[in-house]
Formats: C-alpha cells, sequence, structure tokens
C-alpha cells in the first residue's frame, strides 16, 4: 500500500469524504466516545499536565540521543541472540524480510498490527512474492477482506466502517450468516483466525516501544493477538520506525501510561507484552528466531529539523479524536495511511510536498490537537511551519496569493495605506450590500459569500467614532 | 488605570459597536482608555498563511504603535494570541525581541483584563435573553483564557445561559481556512449552528469577531434567528424591564 492511499486529488478525496454520511456518523461517535474516555482516564490518573510534561521531556530526550540509544538497543538484541538489520528506505527493509521469508520457505504469514509495515508497503511486497499475509488485528483483518479497504485511523484503522458494514463484509467474503451483534462478529472471526495463527511459519508485529538498555521489544494491544503472533510461528520478524524506542523500563512505564489513556482512555490495555530476543532453554514458547527491522524511510532527514517534534510521536491519534476537520472529511481524505492532524504535519515529510501540499491546510489551527497531545507536541505550529515551507521555499503558493499577501504587509504596516483603504471598503462594497449584509461578494470574497453572509462595512469605522466621541461621554 | 485599546481591524471595519461597547465598559470600570490611531491588524492573515517575512513588517509596526502603553486590551483572543507570538516571530533581532516580549506581557484579552486585571466579575450589566456561549479556540487553548467569560456572564442580570454541546469544537472560521477549505467549513460551520440550536438560545455570544462573523453569516444565510453578539455589548449592556 504504502504510505499514499487512495485518489490523487485531495479535492476529490474531500468531496467523498463529505458525502458518506455513514461513514460521518461513525467517526462523530467514536471521537465522541474516545474523547470522553480519554479526559475520564486523565482525570483519573490526575496531574496530567505534569504526565505530559514528563512524556515531552523524555521522547526529547530521546530523539537528542537517538544514535546512541539505537545503538544500545541493537547490540543488546544480539547479545540476546536476536538479528538487527537497519534499513534505510522502505525497499530495503522489504528486501530484508522477503530475504527471510525465502530462507524459511515460508508461505503463510501472519501479522499484528503494524502501521509502519502500511508505510512501507510490506505486505503487497510478501505478497507479490507469492507469501500469504494474513492480518490479525480485528480492524485490520476487516480491512483486508474489505478488497484491502486502507485504513483510516492509526489505532482504530476500520473507524470509518460501522457495524452493519462489517456484517455485509463478513458476509460477502467469509460467508458469515449470523447479525450485527459485535460479540458475534467478533466470535467468527476469532474462530477463522485461531486456524491461521496455527498454519502460520512466520510472525511479524510492530513495536509500540523497544527498549534499549534490554533490548526488548513492546506491544499493547486489546485482542491478545500479538501474543500469538510472537508465541506461536517459529520465527518473528518485529519492524519498528527508528523513533519508536525509549532508553529503559522506567520511561516505557511513563510513555505507555500516557498511550493508552490518550488513545482509548484505558488505565493499561487488556495487553501489554514485553518480548527480548528469541526463545531460550526453558521457555515454553516464543520463536526459534527473532529480527528486529528498523525503519528509517526518511525519519532521519527529520532529525535536526524545526520538524523534529513530529518524531515525538507515539501514535496514540488523540489528536485524530479531537480534529473536527477529521471528523467530517474522515482518515482517507487526506490519502495518507497517517491521517488527521499528526498525519497531516508527518506526511509531507515522509513522502514530499508535492504529493501532500494542501494537508498542511487542512486544518483551521483550532489546536485541539495540540491540546491533546499526551507529549505536547505543538502540532498547529508545525502546521504552520510546513505552510512557512511551501510559500518560502518550495514557493507553490499561487500568484495571487503572493500579491494579496505582500499587499497586506504593505497595507497593515503604513497606517495612511490601512485608513484609506478601511474607509473605502463600505463604498466599494455598497453595490453588493443588502439590509447591512453582502450575499454575494465580488472576487475574492466569493468563496466567502458561496457559504455565508458577510457583514457590510459601515460607513463610520470604529475609529471614525472614536475619534468624534467626547473623552469618556456614554451613548447610552 | 491607563488602558490602550487594540480594536482588531475586524472590529474596526465591520463591528464598530463592539469597539464602542468596549470603550465604554472599561471606562464606566475606572480605566482611562486612549486608541493609539497607528494600529492596523494584527498580521495573522498573513503568518497563519505561512508568509511570515510579511507579517514581521506588520508585527513591528504594532511594537511601535503600542510602545507606549501600560496594558493593551483587545475584544479578542486570537489577536491577543498573535501579539504574545511576535517574541517568537522576531527572535531573529534580539533588540526587536525585547520589544515584542514587553508588548506580548503587557496585552491582555478583554475578558481576561476584566477578572485577572480589574478583578471585576460583576460588571453590573443586565441583560433579559436565553443565551449560549461559543469559546474560541485560540483564546482557550493559545492564550489559556477558559473561565474569565463565563465568570463574567453568570454575573448578568436577566441572563439565562446554556452551555452548548460539543463547544470544544472549532466553528470552522480559522482564518484563511474559511476561505481556502471552504467545503470542510462550512461543515464545521454546520455543526456548530446545529448544536446551537439544540440550546433553543435566542442569543449566541462570542468573544472574538472572527468566530461571530463566521457563525453569525451562516446562521444568517440559512434563516436562523438567533442574534449574534459579542461578550463586550453584553457586559455593556444595561436595560430597564
Amino acid at each position: 500500500m504504502g504510505i499514499r492511499i487512495g485518489e490523487k486529488e485531495f479535492d476529490k478525496r474531500v468531496e467523498k469524504g463529505l458525502a458518506d454520511s455513514f461513514m460521518r456518523s461513525a467517526v462523530t461517535e467514536a471521537q465522541d466516545r474516545l474523547r470522553t474516555g480519554r479526559l475520564k482516564a486523565a482525570e483519573e490518573l490526575g496531574d496530567w499536565e505534569s504526565w505530559r510534561d514528563l512524556g515531552e521531556e523524555i521522547r526529547h530526550h530521546t530523539m537528542e540521543n537517538l544514535d546512541f540509544y539505537l545503538q544500545q538497543l541493537s547490540e543488546n538484541v544480539a547479545k540476546r541472540g536476536g538479528h538487527v538489520f537497519f534499513a534505510e528506505t522502505a525497499e530495503k527493509a522489504n528486501e530484508y524480510i522477503q530475504q527471510v521469508v525465502k530462507e524459511k520457505q515460508a508461505k503463510k504469514v501472519i501479522k499484528s498490527k503494524s502501521m509502519v509495515t502500511e508505510e512501507i508497503g510490506m505486505n503487497e511486497a510478501l505478497e507479490d512474492n507469492g507469501c500469504e499475509v494474513i492480518e490479525s488485528d480485528l480492524g485490520e483483518y476487516i480491512l483486508q477482506m474489505d478488497d484491502q479497504d486502507p485504513p483510516s485511523h492509526i489505532v482504530a484503522p476500520a473507524l470509518h466502517k460501522n457495524k452493519a458494514q462489517i456484517r455485509d463484509v463478513f458476509r460477502d467474503k467469509k460467508g458469515y450468516v449470523n447479525n450485527d451483534i459485535p460479540e458475534e462478529m467478533t466470535r467468527f472471526a476469532r474462530e477463522q483466525l485461531r486456524n491461521e495463527f496455527l498454519s502460520a511459519d512466520i510472525g511479524i508485529t510492530g513495536c509500540n516501544f523497544a527498549v534499549a538498555e534490554s533490548g526488548s521489544i513492546s506491544l499493547v494491544t486489546n485482542e491478545g493477538n500479538a501474543r500469538l503472533v510472537s508465541a506461536l510461528p517459529k520465527t518473528q520478524i518485529t519492524v519498528m520506525g527508528m523513533e519508536r524506542i525509549v532508553p529503559t523500563w522506567e520511561e516505557l512505564d511513563v510513555l505507555v501510561s500516557l498511550l493508552c489513556r490518550s488513545a482509548v482512555g484505558q488505565k493499561l490495555t487488556s495487553y501489554i507484552t514485553g518480548l527480548t530476543g528469541p526463545k531460550e532453554d526453558g521457555d515454553v514458547d516464543g520463536p526459534d528466531e527473532f529480527h528486529l527491522v528498523i525503519v528509517d524511510n526518511g525519519r532521519s532527514n527529520i532529525l535536526g529539523t524545526e520538524f523534529q517534534e513530529a518524531l515525538h510521536c507515539i501514535r496514540c491519534a488523540a489528536c485524530i479524536n479531537v480534529c473536527p476537520v477529521y471528523s467530517h472529511i474522515g482518515g482517507h481524505a487526506y490519502g495518507s495511511i497517517y491521517p488527521g492532524p499528526i498525519g497531516a504535519v508527518l506526511t509531507p515529510l515522509l513522502d514530499e510536498y508535492e504529493n501532500n501540499k494542501e494537508l498542511p491546510y487542512a486544518s483551521s489551527l483550532c489546536a485541539a490537537c495540540t491540546e491533546a497531545c499526551p507529549v505536547k507536541i505543538p502540532l498547529h505550529e508545525l502546521l504552520i511551519k510546513h505552510r512557512q515551507k511551501i510559500v518560502e521555499e518550495a514557493k507553490k503558493t499561487e500568484a495571487s496569493e503572493r500579491f494579496a499577501m505582500k499587499a497586506f504587509e504593505w497595507v497593515a504596516s503604513t497606517p495612511s495605506l490601512y485608513n484609506m483603504g478601511s474607509k473605502a471598503a463600505s463604498l466599494a462594497m455598497s453595490p453588493f450590500t443588502k439590509e447591512g449584509n453582502i450575499s454575494k461578494g465580488p472576487g475574492p470574497l466569493k468563496p466567502w459569500t458561496e457559504i455565508r453572509d458577510l457583514p457590510a462595512p459601515g460607513k463610520e469605522r470604529f475609529r471614525d467614532w472614536y475619534n468624534k466621541r467626547e473623552k469618556g461621554g456614554r451613548r447610552k | 488605570m491607563k488602558v490602550s485599546l487594540f480594536v482588531t481591524c475586524l472590529t474596526d471595519i465591520f463591528y464598530p459597536e463592539v469597539g464602542k461597547d468596549t470603550v465604554e465598559l472599561l471606562e464606566r470600570l475606572g480605566c482611562e482608555v486612549d486608541f493609539p490611531e497607528s494600529q492596523t491588524c494584527c498580521g495573522q492573515p498573513a503568518f497563519n498563511s505561512g508568509y511570515h517575512k510579511e507579517s514581521i513588517k506588520v508585527a513591528k509596526h504594532m511594537v511601535k504603535t503600542f510602545e507606549g502603553s501600560d496594558y493593551v486590551v483587545t475584544p479578542s483572543g486570537s489577536c491577543a494570541a498573535m501579539l504574545k507570538e511576535y517574541e517568537k516571530l522576531l527572535a531573529d533581532d534580539q533588540a526587536w525581541q525585547e520589544k515584542a516580549r514587553a508588548l506580548g506581557e503587557k496585552t491582555y484579552e478583554l475578558t481576561e483584563f476584566l477578572v485577572d486585571v480589574l478583578n471585576e466579575e460583576d460588571v453590573g450589566a443586565a441583560f433579559h435573553a436565553k443565551a449560549t456561549y461559543h469559546t474560541s479556540c485560540h483564546m482557550t487553548r493559545l492564550l489559556g483564557v477558559k473561565d474569565a467569560p463565563v465568570k463574567l456572564l453568570s454575573k448578568v442580570e436577566g441572563l439565562d445561559l446554556t452551555s452548548l454541546p460539543h463547544g470544544y469544537d472549532c466553528c470552522g472560521f480559522g482564518g484563511t481556512f474559511s476561505v481556502k477549505m471552504a467545503l470542510i467549513s462550512e461543515q464545521m460551520a454546520d455543526a456548530k449552528v446545529k448544536h446551537i440550536e439544540e440550546t433553543d438560545a435566542d442569543v449566541l455570544i462570542g468573544a472574538d469577531a472572527g468566530c461571530l462573523m463566521n457563525i453569525g453569516g451562516r446562521l444568517r444565510r440559512k434563516g436562523k434567528p438567533v442574534k449574534v453578539m459579542h461578550i463586550a455589548q453584553v457586559l455593556n449592556r444595561k436595560e430597564k424591564r
């Protein structure tokens, strides 16, 4: 799949999203539930702002010393008999994974949820080489079954679907005959998946955080599927983005506390798994072979830039769950597997501006995202920084806009021009004014008045009144 | 207490009544209000669109305009937040940055100034109406002014204030967002209109002209009878029953 999904044109994707009332009501409902859950969990924990400060500090420290911790991690993985591969690009990561698949003569891979494997398009790469890939996270399983429908949310990938739609997918693709009660459908999926677990040759997991001090990986799930993925097959491959690392178990504790609460409003998810290397003598389960693939794929280009904080993200989706833009257009409209505010920040960095130039503008800068982020990424500020880059470096904005902004600079820094312009506004608008309002504005006012009325500028500005008035006098 | 009013360009041009009420309200509470005439706009349209070079010149002009002021008070949380942003914007020049910091430190949004500086919650207003209050994003999230407006409104005689469902959601204004992403903005405004209607309020009160222009414009376009008022208009209101 890769990072980019859906139609090429942003406008078309948005129109499609806006027209999908099923999706929009499913998203609004889920956002409400997740938002309320997060706030409640944060309140129960108490002193949430200090926890956020701590989270930010940990992420900042780790990114500032990322080279050190990655080195420490790989040494410790190797010490425990695991194999580590640094993949500079998506292609190199896929090549390595395929090589392992080939060596093991694997026919079937079972996966737990992993966004980075979506980012590098791992499933397609494996399938193109004749290896079957089964998603075991329930959401991902549904999407895979529905002709590879892309995820629309980084935590709840099938958020855009309601239960009736899911029942239809099960019915059409797997011959499911029962109703759309979630428990029934889950039981059905579980039965189907159990056989896949038992017959898979390789298990592939993502990684919520790797722990540098012990060479461990951690997995945060609610379904227990990641445990089966890492316990049953003889070979385990874990794929992680290079920034998904903590120095020690102590920091893991803090970040997992923030993650579970921010993502799903739980103190802890049902399963928090810590795994260190392959099976050792005396272990009852676990893989004989363990591979850790650390993916760069553009991340090191973000390090050391004004966008470094984007790498602080712990993939909780709290920003997505409060975003009013996401609420209306849905995840697919972003055209990236990383949607919402963090997606709008991250996608142009990992992909490129050319294909994603609208994303930084798909925000009203309301800062709900920044307020929700458990590690205090200033998301709305990063969106403005993107805009600045598009203006100053990429020079991708339209000539009319550049001209308008130049004129604005001139007028707003020259009182005489401002005075003249604002005085002339009333006269200029008078042909379009009716009952003190403009409902069909000319030229640049058109996009505004297509949707809303505009109050007409009055003959007397505030400053005209002020200059005439008697100091301290009241109108009434 | 001497107070300089930064009226904001939107209020100056589109909502002069809000400016008048702000002046009278501050004077009624004992402030001496002046209006530095060279003031223009805070520069936010350019800054938020990524035109930072263009906004720097505007920022410097505004810093100069208010150099002699003790307090700068403005009836907009968004514009107040922009004035506080100058410090970062002008970071390349230490002398200017110092001046920008000084401006940021003496700048207050109107309701914040009333409650935190003047220590006034009951400003003696009376307004008999059923109303709801729209919290503006920049005022609450960038400036951190959350309680002041509600404290003030709760003391207004006769005002029946119902809380607005989903009040935390943006109304869809977002400056240039409202025209650049017009279709999305429209949906956000419609969601806001729907929630306002759920309150049965006759009046929508807000504290930022940008939001009010957007919500008010959409309400009017849809033929909804809800009246839109700035909080300064409510707080400066005294009516006989």
